[in-house]
């Protein structure tokens, strides 16, 4: 068990990576062979997820280092040693983040082994699904800059592929290269970043380059690219034009695969924002940068959302909302750390987090919020998978009458709806319910234009349901049924985390969010020191 | 101006023709062959930045003493950069393809059924 957690971070990259090329030789022996190989990788990288989250929330949500091949070095460095080696490194928000992408992965895979039976192409396609999750494992744990960029490229691939790999249909080409087309772009604008940083500090540990950074004229435009290149990738608002064609024209079980993508994206983003600028670049102008684009894509995804017909294309306009509060969230606790340095200095940053201050709430809120995004959006996307292949139809004004003969996957689909808009008891109002109370006391206007956009987005899928399952039978729903048990069991399975998590709340807070919040709100230092010691 | 700044305009000059052509053309290829511009920029950029004027090859077997020695690592980032930028060039020309396939052009605003 030992030997398994320390070497967690390089497996839950390695063993999906390896399953995504043996996929399509496996399938050569029949799809229960590669069906099972594919269950044990995703049960085992789910496993490992949650060791590795046991053991770093175990300690807290400290910084762990792990270094591939040849143990020559210990760490934290001593004596001007230069940690040239592969380095990941293991925080709290790291391992919160691997939770999530753990979850999505394992449903999904279970979905997607019934949601593929009548059709040819599995094996491409459970290859791309395991190359997306190595990759997006892989953004999530790294501690180096360039490997960022490379298994940002992985992801990128691997989730254009998924969309668009089903060549026969039409829209989904166009989506396709629209997809690569922007996160190429994204990813361009990282590595110009990286190679600016690299030009004037001489590193791309991330460790040892926070630690460089002072704020200079090559910083900030390093910052700006890795901003707008992040924020491309994670669908934020001026650069969202990708998100709803991406979500909407992928396979259902992928769908959330590429919303956990997103999120690794935004992971990205506040890693860059809070650990390899953070404190020497702290400027609350930042924290404000993060909240208008926040406030757009909240405003925009909502809006856009409401006036959609095609079911699919409604959830993924829901989604991108969706990443607007995380934002929301973490940018309010941006802000709110950059006036609290500037007004008493990084120290009193550990006594605002034991005093809860509304900075670190606003945290709490928004990374507990992509946890429950993750479940939410996942939830409707495997439902409206199960509503159009047996309807026939994504378009709305064609459903009705799903309800009569479809009773768990409209009780599914509700309580995903109403989790998504946050309405109590569900997940989604304990997040942003902390996002409302905090974001409130930065500026009322903030917490009103998120409140507004939750009641819009209830009305959106009031709308899509009373659309699709209630009202008479028509022709096409006449004949419909529940689906069957392997894509029931992954749906009820996040339906059970929607209501866990909504129910005690506190627990989850305590336990992995509030670590997780730290590691970003004061952990600036000790993600150095995990590599540099005590500087 | 000093000489070895040179190829860093070029990079600029490559990355700015690219985001033109990505901004205004509205042909399928054009936009591909604009990301590959500015591919080519960013990776002209990062061999430059390693560049050491008169350096030797970084090899340290019967290296010269006292010989300065270009810098090895964005030399690795570069070839690991043009690697994926290959399979990105492949994959959104292959999508191009299918594109004209379905839809039987390459303007873009003919290509908008996902809209709104």
């Amino acid at each position: 068990m030992t030997a398994l957690t320390t070497h967690a971070p390089v497996l839950l990259i390695a063993v999906p990576l390896l399953g995504a090329f043996a996929a399509p030789l496996v399938g050569k022996l029949g799809r229960g062979v590669r069906n099972t190989l594919i269950g044990l990788i995703v049960l085992f990288v789910a496993l490992l997820a949650a060791l590795l989250a046991v053991d770093v929330f175990g300690a807290g949500g400290a910084p762990t280092v792990y270094e591939l091949g040849g143990g020559t070095f210990t760490f934290p460095l001593s004596g001007g040693q230069i940690p040239v080696r592969i380095l990941f490194e293991v925080d709290g928000m790291s391992a919160f983040m691997g939770l999530i992408t753990a979850l999505i992965v394992l449903t999904g895979a279970v979905f997607s082994f019934s949601y593929w039976k009548e059709r040819s192409g599995g094996n491409l396609y459970f290859s791309l699904f395991l190359l997306l999750t190595a990759g997006i494992f892989g953004m999530q744990l790294t501690g180096d800059m360039f490997n960022f960029f490379v298994f940002l490229e992985i992801t990128s691939i691997a989730a254009a592929g998924l969309v668009g790999f089903r060549v026969w249909l039409k829209q989904s080409q166009e989506a396709g290269f629209k997809v690569m087309a922007m996160y190429t772009l994204s990813g361009l604008l990282v590595l110009l970043a990286i190679g600016l940083l690299y030009g004037q500090h001489g590193h791309l540990n991330i460790a040892t380059l926070a630690n460089s950074i002072n704020g200079g004229l090559v910083d900030m435009i390093a910052l700006g690219l890795l901003l707008t290149g992040l924020a491309m990738k994670a669908g934020a608002v001026p650069m969202h034009m990708w998100a709803p064609d991406a979500y909407g024209e992928a396979p259902a079980p992928t769908s959330a695969v590429l919303v956990a993508n997103s999120q690794a994206s935004l992971y990205g983003l506040f890693r860059v924002l809070f650990t390899l600028f953070g404190v020497g670049v702290s400027a609350s102008a930042l924290g404000w940068i993060l909240i208008v684009l926040a406030l757009l894509t909240i405003f925009v995804g909502v809006t856009m959302a409401l006036i959609q017909h095609d079911l699919k294309r409604l959830i993924a306009y829901g989604a991108v909302s969706q990443i607007g509060y995380m934002m929301l969230g973490v940018g309010v606790g941006l802000a709110r750390q950059a006036s609290i340095i500037a007004s008493s200095g990084v120290d009193a940053l550990s006594d605002a987090a034991t005093k809860l201050d509304f900075g670190l709430v606003s945290l709490q809120g928004g990374i507990f919020h992509m946890l429950n995004d993750a479940a939410c959006v996942g939830l409707l996307f495997f439902a409206s998978g199960v509503i159009i292949r047996a309807s026939g139809t994504r378009d709305l004004n064609r459903m009705g009458g799903l309800g009569h003969r479809m009773m768990w996957t409209s009780i599914f689909f509700a309580i995903g709806a109403v989790a998504l808009a946050g309405v109590p008891p569900f997940n989604g109002f304990a997040s942003k319910y902390l996002i409302y109370e905090a974001s409130f006391q930065l500026s009322p206007f903030l917490a009103v234009i998120a409140v507004l956009s939750s009641i819009l987005l209830l009305a959106v899928f009031v709308k899509a349901f009373q659309a699709a399952f209630l009202g008479p039978k028509t022709d096409a729903t006449a004949h419909v049924s529940d689906p069957s048990i392997g894509m029931m069991v992954p749906m009820a399975a996040l339906v059970l985390v929607i209501i866990v998590f909504g129910l005690f709340p506190g627990f989850f807070v305590d336990h992995i969010v509030t670590p997780a919040a730290k590691a970003l709100w004061l952990g600036h230092k000790a993600y150095i020191g995990a590599v540099l010691g005590g500087i | 101006m000093n000489i070895g700044n040179l190829p860093f305009v070029v990079a600029a000059l490559l990355v700015i023709f690219g985001l033109y052509t990505l901004l205004f053309k509205r042909n399928l290829i054009k936009l591909v062959i604009g990301i590959t511009l500015i591919e080519t920029g960013v990776n002209l950029f990062l061999v430059t930045l390693g560049y050491r004027t008169g350096g030797i090859s970084p090899i340290y077997t019967y290296a010269p003493e006292a010989q300065q020695m270009v810098l090895p690592t964005p030399q690795a980032l570069t070839l690991t950069s043009i690697v994926i930028g290959l399979a990105t060039t492949a994959l959104l020309l292959s999508f191009a393809v299918f594109v004209h396939r379905h839809y039987g052009t390459l303007d873009v605003r003919k290509v908008k059924e996902l809209k709104g």
